[in-house]
């Protein structure tokens, strides 16, 4: 609706322009306007981050006031820099941010951007997870509920997608985690692997950091069993999230999609019902997925944040908290501009697969 | 909708009552749409009065550790004199899951009446005089809204209390926290809707007669824009327990001697889930679904009402003059998770994924 209602407002020398322009090279246009957009919105949003952690005061006061004398902290803050004036410091962070350093933690005195890496591959692998869980349970459902649509099953599955968005990552993690690991003692309560197999992960000459990957180097199925194991619940908790949005998602466009005139050919020709849903109606639904899965992606880390906490998986959501917890708020900073890059570039690619995709979306 | 209903039925005149947003609605749904809008309304309603008469319902105060016999003690199991059991901080769950309720909707409704006023003044603004604060205004609010809420929310949480809070602070440091979240859905929502009827004739009319850019704005542009504020008033009123849920999760809560809330109620529960300790976290967690639910329930209703493809058929005539792709959106509420409104763009595949004007566009 916004895109229909947004065009008129175009300038009108710009739309000449753009016919002209489009019968050539229209993707390469689209492409390298959605990617020079990447620029200002990371701009924005590390600058926005930036200008509001700072109205709390320095960070070295923030973290350690409590705790050291004052001569010693303003020989600190001095250290570091912080009682230039802000200005300064601000172009001196976007300076450091573009070229990958994010500070160094006051808590930990390790780089952030070390830090960065270290848990990221954790988040990175709990989003994954999350996302296939999403698509297994999402995918099908939706076309359950568009095929037999306002029948019980499609009644019954709304209630579910509602379900789904209604409950908490955090308690249907733990709602998970009393069922799964403490009544049934089937799967493990927290963390990412048992220390037996965290040892030999580490003991590898490569890790990556992704433990389904390293489980795979150590080639022992003992491993990657225990590491799978753990995975399962903080990627139910946070895709069952994402599988209600996916759900009603598919379930719109599918019925949208089934009521056309060549699902109605089809099924004229004798192509069999679930061929018509899966093959025929699904297909030309698919872009709106994508474009949305792009938007989910935000959620998905907002989320990870919380399912982090829940399962004591130690990614950067769970770093985040702990730093909050320290007040730490340079490493704060650091992983929530480093979030916001990550959130750009995947709306980026996102567009290039819709681009690529459906031509009727590069105007 | 409700303008079109009301020019549309202009000729028969039906009561007032009948044309009020929701009980148009209620008699306008059939079947299974009619009874989600009642369940939805009932939930709430119980929510809404829980939370007026708490100080009769609950058995005890919120912060209330000892009662005749003494101290209530800590993670006691239901019993006759505590329904609900106790929690590890030894407050009663009963207790603090109806003292919840108040400070849900408290949060809820400044929450949203703050992000209503601002984003409704940005977006009449923005989309009135165009130019370049109108592209400033909407490269801004996309770069927010494409941003996980709940770290936005965080990094305004630190920003207003510096992450620990009395009950008035914590109150306007969930809620401010969630307004910088909401404002955009509703920049955007207006924004369009100004674009579109700026260009209407009666506007130009108006502007011929003299009237100045003020009353035009608030008179004819603004009265016209406000159809869809009901569907996401009651998408973010949602949201806004979910975000105030996750804040009190990951330790943004308020204190729990100052008031009771759920978030952080779960928060504590995380380590009793690990012993079997199950009525601490279940009963809080129930409380936040079944708010959530209903008031999602409502909203998508709504939805789907406004929206001809999703609205279950019935006879015609009741409903002619009432059809309007008036979707907020399509696809349904759900998709507008702690992400945002995402499925705005859900089914519209021939336009652009991110609906803004390129500052690169126009040449």
């Amino acid at each position: 609706m916004t895109a229909v209602a947004v065009k008129p407002s175009a300038p009108v020398g710009g739309r000449v322009s753009k016919k002209k322009t489009s019968p050539g090279g229209g993707i390469g246009r689209y492409l390298l306007v959605r990617f020079l957009l990447i620029f200002p919105t990371i701009f924005i949003l590390v600058s926005m981050v930036f200008w509001l952690m700072r109205t709390t005061g320095d960070p070295i006061t923030a973290a350690l006031g409590a705790k050291l004398p004052p001569d010693q902290l303003a020989e600190r803050i001095q250290a570091a820099g912080y009682d230039r004036p802000i200005i300064v410091q601000y172009f001196e962070y976007l300076g450091q941010v573009f070229t990958g350093n994010f500070g160094t933690t006051i808590s930990t005195n390790r780089p952030v951007s070390e830090v960065l890496l270290t848990y990221g591959s954790a988040t990175a692998e709990l989003v994954f997870y999350a996302l296939i869980v999403a698509f297994v349970i999402g995918i099908p459902l939706g076309m359950v509920a568009a095929y037999w649509r306002d029948k019980a099953p499609d009644a019954a599955l709304r209630v579910f997608a509602i379900l789904c968005y209604a409950t908490p990552v955090f308690f249907a993690g733990l709602l998970l985690k009393l069922v799964f690991a403490v009544w049934l003692k089937v799967l493990p309560v927290a963390g990412r692997s048992t220390i037996g197999s965290e040892l030999q992960l580490q003991s590898l000459p490569s890790p990556t950091g992704i433990y389904t990957i390293d489980a795979l180097q150590t080639g022992d199925p003992a491993v990657l069993g225990d590491v799978l194991m753990h995975a399962v619940l903080p990627a139910l908790a946070l895709g069952l999230l994402t599988a209600g949005v996916f759900l009603r998602l598919v379930r719109t466009n599918v019925i949208g999609t089934l009521g056309t005139d060549y699902v109605n050919a089809a099924r004229s020709r004798g192509v069999n019902e679930f061929r018509l849903v899966s093959k025929h109606a699904y297909r030309p639904a698919l872009i709106p997925i994508i474009t949305v899965i792009g938007l989910q992606i935000a959620l998905l880390l907002g989320g990870a944040v919380l399912t982090e906490t829940t399962f004591e998986w130690q990614g950067l959501g769970f770093m985040l908290i702990e730093f909050i917890k320290a007040r730490d708020f340079v490493a704060v900073q650091g992983i929530v501009a480093l979030l916001a890059v990550i959130v750009a570039l995947s709306n980026f690619i996102v567009d290039i697969i819709a681009a690529l995709i459906d031509p009727r979306v590069r105007y | 909708m409700t303008s079109l209903t009301a020019e549309s039925t202009r000729a028969t005149k039906p009561p007032l009552w009948t044309r009020l947003p929701v009980v148009h609605q209620l008699r306008q749904s059939i079947g299974l749409q009619r009874g989600m809008l009642v369940v939805g309304l009932i939930i709430t309603g119980i929510f809404i009065l829980t939370a007026i008469f708490a100080p009769l319902l609950a058995p005890y105060g919120f912060s209330q550790l000892r009662g005749d016999n003494g101290l209530f003690g800590a993670q006691r199991a239901p019993s006759g004199e505590h329904l609900l059991g106790t929690t590890v901080g030894g407050y009663d769950v009963l207790s603090r899951v109806i003292w919840g309720s108040q400070t849900a909707i408290t949060v809820m409704i400044v929450a949203v009446l703050l992000s209503i006023f601002a984003g409704v003044a940005l977006g009449l603004v923005s989309g009135y005089f165009g130019g370049w604060l109108d592209r400033v205004l909407v490269v801004v609010c996309d770069a927010v809204y494409a941003f996980p809420a709940l770290l936005l929310a965080i990094v305004m949480g630190i920003v207003i209390s510096g992450g620990r809070s009395d009950l008035i602070g914590g109150i306007l440091a969930a809620s401010i926290s969630i307004t910088v979240v909401f404002i955009p859905q509703y920049f955007r929502v207006i924004r369009a809707e100004t674009v579109r009827i700026k260009a209407e004739a009666y506007v130009e009319s108006a502007r011929v007669l003299g009237a100045s850019n003020a009353r035009i704005m608030f008179r004819h542009v603004l009265r016209n824009a406000t159809r869809t504020l009901p569907l996401i008033f009651t998408l973010n009123a949602s949201e806004a327990v979910l975000t105030l849920a996750g804040l009190g999760f990951i330790g943004f809560g308020i204190e729990p001697s100052s008031a009771a809330e759920w978030g952080y109620d779960l928060n504590k529960s995380l380590s009793d889930v690990s012993s079997g300790i199950w009525w601490t976290s279940l009963f809080p967690g129930l409380a936040i679904v079944l708010v959530v639910l209903g008031i999602t329930l409502v909203g998508e209703s709504l939805n789907d009402l406004a929206d001809p493809r999703l609205r279950s058929r019935r006879a015609p005539g009741k409903t002619a003059g009432v059809v309007a792709a008036t979707s907020v959106v399509p696809g349904g509420t759900l998709a507008a998770g702690p992400g945002g409104i995402d499925g705005l763009e859900a089914d519209l595949p021939a336009y652009d994924p991110h609906p803004i004007d390129d500052p690169f566009e126009a040449k």
